[in-house]
Order: C-alpha cells, then structure tokens, then sequence
C-alpha cells in the first residue's frame, strides 16, 4: 500500500516536472517485495535494480529520504547524487540499488559470503529481473552461492518484460526458476502477486540459508502495469508488445486486492481497518512529498564530496 | 624480491587484521607467488580459490567489503575486462552513488604481462583506463620495497584500490626493510626520486623506470644528466615532485608501458603542461606503447615498449 501510493505521488510529481529522468515504477508487483522482505530480520541485507522504489520501503526504509533522493534534494538518501535508481540505507541493511541489470546479484552474493567468512546469521537477498536472468552476472553468482553454500536468496521477479522483450523470447527454459537445478539449489515458481505465497516460499529459503544449506532461487511471476521507464520519451514505446485486455487481466489479480481479500477472509482485517491504513498512508506519502520539496538541493561545493573514504586530490 | 615483498605485506597484514581475507583463481597453489603460504597459514575460510568467474568473484569482493571484510583480490590485468560491470558500476562508484555510505576496502592485484610473447589477450596494461574512472587509486610500484610498502598502505585504505604490478619485476631485487617492521606503510601520492639529474626529468611507470635509470646512466657517460622520478603513484598523482623537477630541468620524458592515447603520460604531460608551462624549454616527450595491440611474434612485439634507446633518443630530442 505505501509502495502504491508512494509511487502513485512519484508520477504526479513528475508529471508537474519535479522529478526528471527515468522513473521504473514497481506498480503490480508490490507483492513480491513485500512477501519477500517481512520474511527477513532487520540485520539482513538486500540489494535490488534499476526498479526498486519498492525494495527499501518494503524492508522498512524512510520514505521522506527516499523521496527526497528522486526528487535529487540533499536530505534524500543518498544526498541527491543517486536518484530513483540508486536508493541505499546501509543503515538498515538496504545495500542499494543497481540501474545495470544483475550487477547488484554479486554485491548480495559477496555481503553472503561476509556472513560465512565472518560466522554469523545474517543472510543477503537479491531482486533482480526477467531480463537480468540472462546476465552472466546472475549465473556466476548462483554457481558461486551454490558452491560456497552461501546463505544469499535470489528473487526473480519476472514482470515478463525485459523493456518489451517477453521473456518467453529471451529465455530458454519454460520458467526461470528451472535454472536453480543448474546450480543443484531449489528453484520455486512462486504467484507473485500473492504476498503471502511470496512470505512462505521466502520463509522457507531463509530457513535454509540460516541453516548452512546456501541459496534458493525464488521466481516471483508478477506483472508490471505501467510502461518500462516513465518520463524519459525516448524509453516510451507504443504498446504493441502487450495488449491492453493482458493488462487489465493482471490489473485484476492486484497484490493489494489479493492480500485484502486474503486478510478479510481470514477475519484478520475488515474494510473499516483497510480504510483506516490507506488513510494513514496517504498522509505520510504526502507528508513525504512535502518533505521532499521542502529539502534544499546540494551546493555545487558538494560535488566532489563522497567520492573516497580516505579523500584524495586529483591533479 | 618483488613476488616475496608482496607476499610478505600480505602476511603481515592477514595477521594483523582477520578482516582481510584473499581470493583468486589458483591462489591456494600460489602459481604466481605472491600468496604463496597463504593457504596453509590460514585455512580456507581467509584464502579462497575462485572458480573462473571474475565479474562473479570480484562482485562478491565488493558486496563482503560493504559488510565489513576487507578482501586482497588477485587477478591478471586481462582478466578484468569479463569483470567490468562490478569493477566501475559497482567498485568505483558505489561510494558516491549511495551518498557516501559505502566504504569499499577492496584491494585488487592486478598482475601485467606483456613483452613476453603472451600475445594480444594475455598482455594488457589497463591502468590508464582506470585513472580515467574516479572512485579507484591506482598504484603502480616498481620496486620491492614499494610494492611492499603500498601493498600494505591499500590493504588499510577504504577506498577500492587496484595495484598494478607489472610482470616483467616479479624477479627484480632490492632492499625491504626489514620485515619485522609491521608499519612500513608507503603513503600513496608520494613520488620518490630515482635518480638526480639536471637536464632532464624522466618520470617512469612501472617496468618503465628500470629502462629509465639504464638510459639515464648511459646517457651520464655522454654528458647528459638526467633526473628519473617514479610517482608510485597515479591516483594520486604526485604533481609537485614531477613539476619541481621540470622546474630545474626544464624538460620532460614520461616513460609508460600502456598504449600511448590517453595513457599516464598523457596525464603527466598534460600536467606539466598545464600548471608548469613556463618552466618548460622543449616540447615534454612521450615514450609509450605503440597504439596497435600486441603481436605474438617476437619479430614485431619488442617494437611495441619502451626501451633503453627509445628513452635515451627523447632525452636527446628534448635537449636539441
């Protein structure tokens, strides 16, 4: 729900050219974070892509900071100098975001290694996509996690399209979560619209990874409603790679929808209740908005800030 | 030697600190040196055997390094091509990036053969390519006593740091102080004078100083003195010894092994250029690799390096 309208704000904003460049909404496929990050403990990590505004907020990240980062302001996350690709709060074990697709698959892999090599409990999980699959990157990993028994989980969520590229065109094998019998690790397919389905079969990988058994490959089968990248013209395409009836069939199983309905059968939450949570989440979402215009932008004696620890002058 | 000082810095610093830990491809067998012992020392939770997945492997590097680790990574200069995307989307830019969250203590050995017959793939100088990415300090030791020295000064840097170490000095002697001496750290960005000289400065890279002090001596015996620098250092770059100098010399050759377009002694000229013009009295000289990719044949590879004779002819070029 936060996620929803938090990026429901993000492209009104950008509509009123608050925000520039490139913005990947993650609307349809909020399910698959959400199941997967309730699943893990605060001093866990992650690390997600190019489409991850939902990645941080799910594992509990600051939606001030994070709106103020894509709207490019000094009080964002990452001072302004990464934007809505590159949303990170070591903090809170969120170790960023990647706009090059698979190239955070290694970094969450590595920050699983640290936890072997180090003895410890904490366990790293990745999201990466359809297309990101197909990266080397993703392959080298897996073999490296499956070889070192590396406590890393690997989410697919496969949204079908790489850009416009359907994965039934790009990748070999009918699911993607087929690949895990590679590696010899477990491979779900999981709905990823269901966030339930998607907290069980992460809780069972954490299970695992906790326990010294290494990795699980977990393929979320989600679906994205809007188009690849907003706001940059150049990335918009015409729609000719989906149909519209494809679209509003998914829009029908929305992870909100889904989980509600769930909950209300359940006894667990009643309409009133629902109301009441959108209700507060709206106002912090606009209280995150109002945050982030309110926040200066970085001075130009900024630029050359945070580019090494131990700093150095170049000639 | 070279290979030992290296091997010894290593040591020391494992020891030292049980957050450093080493991968690579066949560093358990040591087949290049430098880890040699390791294994044994240190089991197999602090020195990793990686499977032949450089983009991989040096990605997880990054990742242990974020958590806390700080991994000593080897590799050959020609295998980090395959491991692009992780050294600069993720090694050189992830500080920045993220606001400057990140620390990332990775200290990466890059090993470059060249002019030994390894042809074309096996035999690349990419440090140039690096000093233009920001975020990497690039280090380029010469001497055993350097690569020792700057060996341990990366291990306990924050910043990713890549030490290029050129194959051609594995064998090549010279004092270490003695390796009791646990905090024999060379600082980066500190030059070190050679060899004093008056009428030319000759800054070398790597290999390429051993060729400039044999030019130099050769050069003394015809009546030219000549002053050899090694920066030791490219990021960063230690301008004011190399400007000091060409203040007194008034002129400049820069000896590098890497392609000559957009290579350190472009750097170094263009910085001399720059800030240190009116000291100039000749056009400042490049002796660099030939821009054309490395020949097998050793009837057409010796044409490609710097050597004696190509430095003593710039000296003299610049003193016409």
């Amino acid at each position: 729900m936060r996620i929803r309208l938090f990026e429901s704000a993000l492209i009104e904003c950008q509509k009123l050219g608050e925000i520039v460049g490139s913005l990947h909404t993650y609307i349809g496929e909020e399910a698959v974070a959400v199941g997967a990050c309730v699943a893990l403990n605060d001093d866990d990590y992650i690390a997600g892509n190019h489409r991850s505004h939902g990645h941080p907020i799910a594992k509990g990240g600051d939606i001030n900071k994070a709106m103020a980062e894509i709207f490019g302001k000094r009080d964002g996350y990452c001072k302004g100098k990464g934007g809505s690709m590159h949303l990170a709060d070591f903090s809170i074990g969120i170790l960023g975001e990647s706009g090059i697709v698979a190239s955070s698959v290694p970094v969450a892999t590595g920050a699983a290694l640290a936890s072997k090599l180090k003895n410890e409990d904490f366990i790293s999980l990745v999201f990466f996509g359809d297309g990101a699959s197909n990266q080397g990157a993703c392959h080298e990993s897996m073999n490296l996690a499956a070889l070192w028994k590396l406590p890393v989980i690997f989410v697919c969520e496969n949204n079908q399209f790489a850009v416009t590229t359907s994965y039934k065109d790009s990748v070999s094998v009918d699911h993607i979560s087929d690949r895990a019998s590679a590696y010899g690790i477990p491979g779900v397919l999981v709905d990823g619209q269901d966030a339930l389905a998607m907290y069980e079969a992460t809780s069972e990988a954490v299970n695992r990874a906790r326990s010294g058994q290494g990795p699980t490959l977990i393929e979320g089968l989600t679906y994205r409603y809007e188009d690849h990248s907003l706001g940059l013209a150049s990335v918009r395409r015409d729609q000719s790679y989906r149909s519209d009836e494809e679209v509003e069939k998914w829009r029908k199983r929305d992870p909100i929808e889904v989980l509600k309905s769930n909950m209300m059968k359940q006894n667990i939450i009643t309409q009133k209740e629902f109301d009441e949570i959108e209700e507060k989440e709206k106002i912090s979402v606009e209280k995150a908005v109002d945050f982030a215009r309110k926040s200066p932008f970085p001075e130009p004696k900024e630029l050359y800030d945070d580019l090494f620890t131990d700093p150095i002058e170049y000639a | 030697m070279y290979v030992e000082a290296l091997n010894e810095a290593i040591f020391e610093e494992m020891e030292r600190d049980g957050s450093v830990y080493y991968m690579g491809e066949d560093v358990r067998a040591s087949i290049y040196g430098a880890s040699k012992g390791l294994f044994a020392a240190y089991g197999e939770n602090r020195v990793l055997d990686t499977p032949l997945s450089e983009n991989g492997f040096i990605g997880a590097a990054v990742g242990s390094s974020l958590v806390g680790m700080r991994p000593i990574v080897e590799t050959l200069t020609s295998f980090m091509w395959v491991a692009m995307d992780q050294l600069i989307s993720q090694l050189a830019k992830m500080k920045y990036m993220f606001g400057g969250q990140a620390s990332l203590p990775v200290t990466i050995r890059a090993v470059m053969y060249y002019n030994g017959g390894a042809a074309a793939h096996h035999s690349d100088r990419s440090y140039p390519m690096f000093m233009n990415m920001p975020g990497i300090k690039v280090i380029v030791p010469t001497f055993p006593e350097d690569a020792k020295g700057l060996m341990k000064t990366a291990v306990r840097d924050n910043d990713p740091c890549i030490i290029f170490e050129d194959g051609n000095l594995g064998g090549i002697k010279g004092d270490v102080p003695d390796d009791k001496d646990e905090e024999f750290l060379i600082p980066f960005g500190k030059g070190k004078l050679l060899r004093e000289g008056t009428d030319c400065t000759v800054v070398g890279i790597a290999g390429g100083n051993i060729h400039a002090i044999n030019a130099a001596e050769k050069l003394e015996k015809d009546g030219i003195s000549v002053e050899v620098i090694d920066p030791r250092t490219l990021v960063p770059l230690d301008k004011e010894i190399i400007l000091k100098s060409v203040e007194k010399t008034g002129r400049l050759v820069v000896v590098d092994p890497a392609h000559k377009v957009c290579s350190a002694a472009s750097e170094i000229i263009s910085v001399v250029t720059e800030q240190g013009f009116w000291n100039l009295q000749a056009p400042p000289a490049k002796v660099a690799a030939e821009q054309v990719h490395i020949p097998f044949t050793q009837a057409l590879e010796p044409l490609i390096f710097p050597t004696e004779e190509k430095i003593m002819n710039a000296v003299k070029g610049t003193l016409e």
